[in-house]
């Protein structure tokens, strides 16, 4: 679930460009060119992958560069666009006339995208590589027989800590990133509503379960008041800019997902790492086809390939979460497969929970309460834990009044001059 | 009468990417989801006043200082030769040619916890956190629009005539007298464009305090996130900052005018 918009990917997609145009010229030449002899970068056809942003290695630093093999293997031209939410994804499928032919969503949306009926099933007999998804992701309460969806990635949220400002092992849990004492040090928090409401649900007294199906508005104002009440201690809410923070010993402390908790440390010594007692949320990332795709071979073929272990091995070293491919664990960095970030032990995933789907208006509702959570101010958190300060309205609304009333007298005074010149006119 | 007919392909374009997506922004701003008419997206906005008046304190100050900077700036290069004028415009351009994200990135590396201008005040014993608080915030929007200040007040004194100096000088004028009757008069016009220039982005725009602020949201950033959840809600805001900025010129084109006819 990275989200940074890599240059990469925009450069690939523009030499695709250009190599599509020059190869259609190419086409047009040649007239049908036989399968065996096509030119190379000569493409027989296109699949459409809408995934996340840099979740799929582009071969830098010795990786594979996937998306490039595929097409050099299959002659398929691969378009490739990127989602920064399931929630986008969701938008962009109902609301667009655009038309994909790989997805990749997440756990609770794939289930969501089933029960509407926009996942087209996959036929099975054509991804011979799914012998080596684990069975534990096999029949997901999100799919449960196994038709419309192959899994990709599975991470869960953790906890980074800077052992310079703050003493090793004494993080244990979501609670500390409420504590007074580390706010000094620079408390970082999910900048998203889906992942921070789910926390402060955790902490919320009596704990409200994040993995339900449905949520109250009630469940959803305790989580704010709890939200609204970090804000005294917080830094920042953050999504990308935690890499910075963290790996420039900017923050002491941050919650997100572990794999990217893992490439954090690589790139700064200081840091660690703890695994909420609370427990987290685990996700699983799938492919899946939409039910409007108008390339299923292609597409198929193209999860066929994500599915071959060198390939999965490469995708799961470049965006450091766990594979659910065995084939591919042999061949992924062994410090990698050990780290409790990528492969957490069974005691704790038995502690953590998967997001359910839940309804639009309350999803929404979460989203507006998120805002107004961020919109608070810290100094009236801790003392009311309101977000609405009533005398602030009363400053807007004066305002406003005071500035429609000034105008209107600018504009009456400004025509009753045009009227007066005007009448000054006439009698010349 | 001029003919009004090169303006069209212009016009066109406005009435459609500006008139009328205003107008589906004023639409959404006074209906409910069902589409019926309500003033209830104006009373869900209202939770959000306190992240206006800090919005707009921040852009009222941001503009101030703008003001303050660039106004003897832009008159002493005014008062250079003109080819020292094209030059000094030009290096004052020269950063705006970066990219405006590259630039608050910048910032942050300057003013971050061991940044070097932390490490230069820790030497001096000075132990403050620079980045993550309103200061921050405005020095990134001062740095961000001070050209759009420095510009329209150059353009304007850079015009007064010298003569118009002399003359106020020979008839016994003090040099505060010369500037405060003749010299700012005649800048006023100046002044209205550059504060307008700099109030109307700095009131709506999200990510320099995204950057360098805290916890504490812009009001630009409050539109946006709450827009993709609530078109009504997200819109009424959008209108009651419209109506304030609007306001705002027309006040300011008013004084304007006074001043110009006055002074």
């Amino acid at each position: 679930m990275k989200k940074r918009v890599s240059i990469f990917l925009v450069l690939l997609m523009l030499i695709g460009m250009l190599s599509l145009s020059v190869c259609t010229a190419f086409a047009e030449t040649d007239g049908e060119g036989e399968e065996d002899t096509a030119p190379d970068g000569a493409f027989q056809g296109e699949v459409n992958v809408y995934n996340w942003g840099e979740y799929v290695d582009p071969g830098d630093d010795g990786g594979i560069d996937v998306i490039k093999e595929f097409e050099d293997t299959y002659h398929i031209k691969v378009n490739y666009t990127n989602f920064e939410t399931n929630e986008e994804l969701y938008n962009v499928l109902t609301n667009s006339n655009s038309t994909y032919d790989v997805i990749f969503p997440s756990d609770y949306m794939v289930s969501r995208l089933r029960e509407e009926g926009m996942l087209a099933k996959i036929d099975f007999s054509n991804i011979p590589n799914y012998k080596y998804i684990d069975e534990r992701f096999k029949n997901m309460a999100y799919d449960p027989d196994n038709e419309y969806s192959v899994p990709y990635s599975w991470n869960f949220v953790a906890i980074g800590y800077n052992t310079d400002m703050i003493k090793e092992g004494s993080v244990t849990g979501f609670k500390d990133l409420w504590d007074q004492k580390y706010k000094d040090d620079g408390i970082l928090m999910f900048n998203n509503s889906r992942d921070a409401m789910a926390i402060a649900m955790q902490l919320c007294d009596p704990p409200i379960d994040p993995g339900a199906k449905s949520f109250t508005r009630e469940d959803i104002d305790r989580a704010t008041d709890k939200l609204i009440e970090q804000k005294s201690v917080l830094k920042k809410y953050v999504m990308d800019q935690v890499f910075a923070e963290m790996e420039g010993n900017q923050s002491g402390i941050c919650t997100y997902y572990a794999g990217d908790i893992y490439t954090m440390m690589l790139n700064n010594e200081k840091l660690d790492y703890c695994l909420p007692e609370e427990g987290s949320n685990l996700f699983n990332d799938a492919m899946c086809i939409p039910a409007t795709c108008k390339n299923k071979e292609n597409a198929e073929l193209f999860i066929n390939f994500m599915c071959e272990p060198r390939i999965a091995a490469a995708n799961s070293e470049y965006i450091t979460y766990g594979t659910p491919n065995t084939g591919a664990l042999d061949l992924i960095d062994e410090d990698m497969l050990e780290s409790e970030l990528i492969n957490p032990p069974q005691e704790y995933l038995d502690k953590c929970y998967t997001f359910s789907n839940i309804d639009d208006d309350i999803y929404g509702y979460m989203q507006k309460r998120f805002v107004e959570a961020c919109s608070a101010s810290a100094e009236v958190s801790t003392v009311e834990k309101k977000a609405t300060n009533p005398a602030a309205v009363w400053a807007v609304g004066v305002i406003l009044i005071l500035i429609i009333i000034s105008t209107l007298v600018i504009i009456i005074l400004d025509i009753r001059k045009a009227v007066k010149n005007r009448g000054r006119i006439n009698k010349l | 009468m001029k003919s009004k007919r090169p303006a069209i392909p212009y016009l066109g374009w406005m009435l459609v990417f500006t008139i009328v997506p205003l107008l589906m922004v004023i639409y959404f701003a006074f209906t409910n989801d069902q589409g019926q008419f309500s003033l209830e997206p104006f009373k869900n906005a209202s939770v959000y006043s306190e992240v206006f008046l800090y919005s707009l304190g921040i852009a009222l100050i941001s503009t101030v200082i703008c003001l303050v900077l660039a106004y003897p700036l832009a008159y002493s290069i005014s008062r250079c030769s003109e080819r020292a004028q094209s030059m000094i415009i030009m290096f004052l351009m020269v950063p705006m040619w970066m990219n405006f994200l590259l630039r608050i990135y910048a910032w942050v590396l300057i003013l971050q916890n061991y940044g070097p201008l932390d490490m230069i005040l820790n030497l001096f014993g000075v132990d403050v956190t620079l980045i993550g608080n309103s200061g921050a915030v405005i020095v990134g929007m001062v740095y961000e629009f001070l050209p759009f200040m420095i510009l329209p007040l150059h353009a304007v004194m850079s015009k007064i005539d010298p003569s118009l100096i002399e003359a106020a000088q020979d008839l016994g004028c003090s040099g505060f007298h010369v500037f405060s009757k003749v010299i700012f008069p005649l800048s006023v016009p100046g002044i209205i464009s550059g504060v307008t220039m700099v109030f109307v982005p700095t009131a709506s725009t999200f990510l320099v305090a995204q950057y360098l602020g805290g916890t504490q949201f812009m009001i630009g950033d409050v539109i946006e996130r709450v827009f993709q959840s609530d078109h009504n809600t997200g819109s009424a805001i959008a209108v009651v900052l419209m109506i304030v900025i609007l306001g705002f010129l027309v006040v300011m084109n008013r004084f304007g005018d006074k001043e110009a006819v006055n002074g």
